[in-house]
């Protein structure tokens, strides 16, 4: 049945043609994939995926497994939340992965006790200057210092000099990675404060993963910085014209990815009690494979933050399932691989069909 | 000399050696609306973008609303109150109706520097008056402009520049690319304008439709402004004439 509605100047349309959100495309996609977990476990391995079967256990689900999902991509899923402002304006960013690991060296080093089993802490770079034990805001705002500045580089660069945000973030991807090696000449570090340890605790990730989901999700609905997102993504051109100042607003956005970044660095390093040169690697990529099959268009103006959220959990989901049927770690590449091609596939697929309808 | 919006005085652009515009004096009266026509290439669309500063003049003056302006850019002269509907059209595909007619003019609710909070509801409400004012149809505004038609797209830019006031629209062939339904549509969204006593320069190149919806004809020719006639003492064959250079030499008006 036709349900009318009347728009503006005497026109009425069909309410029930509005096009559903894309996030919701997205949510099927994830319940698909749970459910053929689940089938698969039921029929091969007379195990559930989702269902707890255990009697020791208490609950109707397998809360375990739950945890693991989403503990498993809420460090990359901070990452995902700035990349996909990013994306969003028409940016790309290479980078984060690699401010992940400068930023992680850098902070645990402020974030370093005194002594270890009475002994000075061999890791301590900053043990002459007394800077141990420092309270864990001291490690958090360095972290932020780190992620703003590289935001600050990369903005600048793709502002001013109008070279493309790949060649821009690909360059600030390769320095940050220099500079984590530099700061630890070869060595982890790895004696932090219990504060600063506190932070990666237990769930403390996803907490921390989706606060900050809900509160950029809320920035890029109700103000006037997420309205220039899209706006900028969609036609920059048009905002041009609209006196929207292209250069500030490009700059902000990768400041804020380089800040969300720096505080994956922060979780990750307190959740590892440790930080390593190598840390972070390839993480860009999976950020935006996240924000790519959440439904973030890479051609810019489309896409959300809850979307990437989705977008994160089916990826959790795919791990998770993996593991579950037993199959070895070399398939979730591949099969990863795999999945961010068919979802920018998709997401082409999905224009063309828009464009011949409209 | 107060009922006069625009007013331009030897108004010159040169692009290195070429003479683009040369010495255009032109005047706007309340409530006018005036038809630039001309021959591709024959200066029309650049003293447009001298009046909306989009380039910057070799020499001339300009004086709006009583003063004399020097804008700095297309932004200082829309904040002046001169809106453009440009050719390319200015809008953004993934924005609905309200954020596009507000794009970079947002109402707020706090102000939050970046971070203010749009006020959604007075931006939906004003979209809505502004469309009635300008009788343009859209069926929902919720839709994102990319899935609208050619002319649905073309009405709102034309009611982005009635939602601010302006004191002067210019529209540069704003149904050029329409068919002929969308083009009705737009015309009367121009006469509505007419009604409602807002002053307007269309540069169009469809005879009927600047004889239906103008009061004055401009013609340009090679740069320079070439004939100035009230639609009552012309005709078409006679513009044809100015534009083509069959008649020259400048056609005042008969006071």
């Amino acid at each position: 049945m036709a349900q009318t509605s009347h728009g503006v100047g005497g026109v009425s349309y069909d309410a029930k043609k509005r096009t559903w959100p894309a996030e919701f495309n997205v949510f099927l996609a994830l319940v698909i994939l749970v459910v053929i977990f689940e089938l698969i476990g039921r029929i091969f391995l007379g195990d559930s995926f989702l269902f707890n079967t255990r009697s020791d256990v208490a609950g109707i689900f397998n809360e375990a497994r739950l945890q693991i999902i989403i503990l498993q991509v809420s460090i990359v899923g901070i990452i995902a939340i700035g990349v996909t402002q990013v994306i969003i304006t028409g940016g790309i960013d290479l980078s984060s992965g690699s401010i992940v690991g400068a930023t992680a060296m850098i902070a645990m080093s402020f974030a370093q006790v005194a002594t270890v089993n009475g002994n000075p802490n061999p890791k301590a770079m900053f043990l002459a200057q007394g800077w141990t034990d420092l309270p864990v805001i001291v490690p958090v705002l360095v972290a932020i210092g780190c992620g703003l500045l590289a935001g600050l580089v990369n903005g600048a660069l793709i502002a001013y000099t109008r070279i493309p945000p790949f060649i821009a973030t690909l360059g600030m991807m390769v320095t940050a990675r220099g500079i984590a090696k530099w700061w630890s000449k070869g060595q982890p570090i790895s004696f932090p404060t219990d504060s600063f340890a506190a932070i990666g605790k237990g769930l403390m990730p996803v907490i921390i993963f989706l606060s900050l989901a809900v509160l950029f999700q809320l920035i890029m609905s109700y103000t006037r910085y997420g309205k220039h997102c899209y706006a900028i993504g969609s036609n920059e051109d048009a905002a041009r014209m609209s006196g929207i100042k292209i250069a500030n607003h490009k700059i902000l956005v990768y400041v804020i990815a380089g800040i969300l970044a720096a505080l994956a660095a922060v979780v990750l390093s307190s959740k590892n009690l440790t930080a390593q040169a190598g840390m972070g690697v390839m993480y860009e990529l999976d950020a935006i494979a996240m924000a790519v099959i959440g439904g973030v268009s890479l051609s810019g103006g489309r896409g959300s933050i809850i979307g990437t959220v989705i977008g994160a959990l089916i990826f959790g989901v795919i791990i998770s399932g993996f593991t579950f049927l037993r199959l070895d770690a070399y398939y979730q590449e591949m099969v990863k691989g795999v999945i961010i091609v068919g979802a920018v596939v998709l997401d082409q697929w999905r224009q063309r069909m828009r464009a011949l309808r409209a | 000399m107060s009922d006069i919006v625009l007013k331009t005085e030897n108004l010159t652009k040169r692009y290195g050696g070429v003479h683009a515009l040369e010495s255009a004096n032109f005047e706007l009266r309340k409530g006018e609306h005036v038809a630039i026509m001309g021959d591709n290439g024959a200066g029309k669309s650049t003293f447009v973008r001298q009046i909306t500063a989009v380039e910057q003049r070799t020499s001339g003056k300009i004086w709006f609303d009583g003063k004399e302006v020097n804008f700095t850019g297309p932004i200082a002269a829309r904040e002046a109150g001169i809106e453009t509907v440009f050719q390319n059209l200015a809008l953004a595909d993934d924005l609905d109706v309200p954020s596009n007619l507000f794009l970079g003019r947002e109402k707020v609710l706090f102000n939050l520097g970046p971070f203010s909070i749009l006020d959604r509801r007075a931006m939906r409400k004003a979209t809505e008056a502004a469309l009635v004012r300008t009788a343009v149809k859209i069926p929902n505004l919720s839709n994102t402009i990319r899935h609208m038609s050619g002319g649905q797209r073309q009405c709102v830019a034309i009611a982005r520049t009635a939602t601010f006031a302006s004191k002067l629209i210019i529209m540069d062939e704003p149904t050029a690319a329409l068919g002929v339904q969308e083009t009705a549509q737009v015309e009367n969204i121009i006469r509505t304008l007419k009604e409602n006593g807002e002053p307007l320069i269309l540069i169009s190149h469809n005879m009927r439709q600047v004889f239906d919806l103008c009061d004055r004809i401009v013609v340009f020719r090679r740069g320079r402004i070439v004939a100035n006639l009230r639609k009552e003492n012309t005709d078409g064959q006679d513009i044809v004439s100015y534009i083509t250079g069959a008649k020259t030499g400048e056609a005042e008006l008969a006071a």
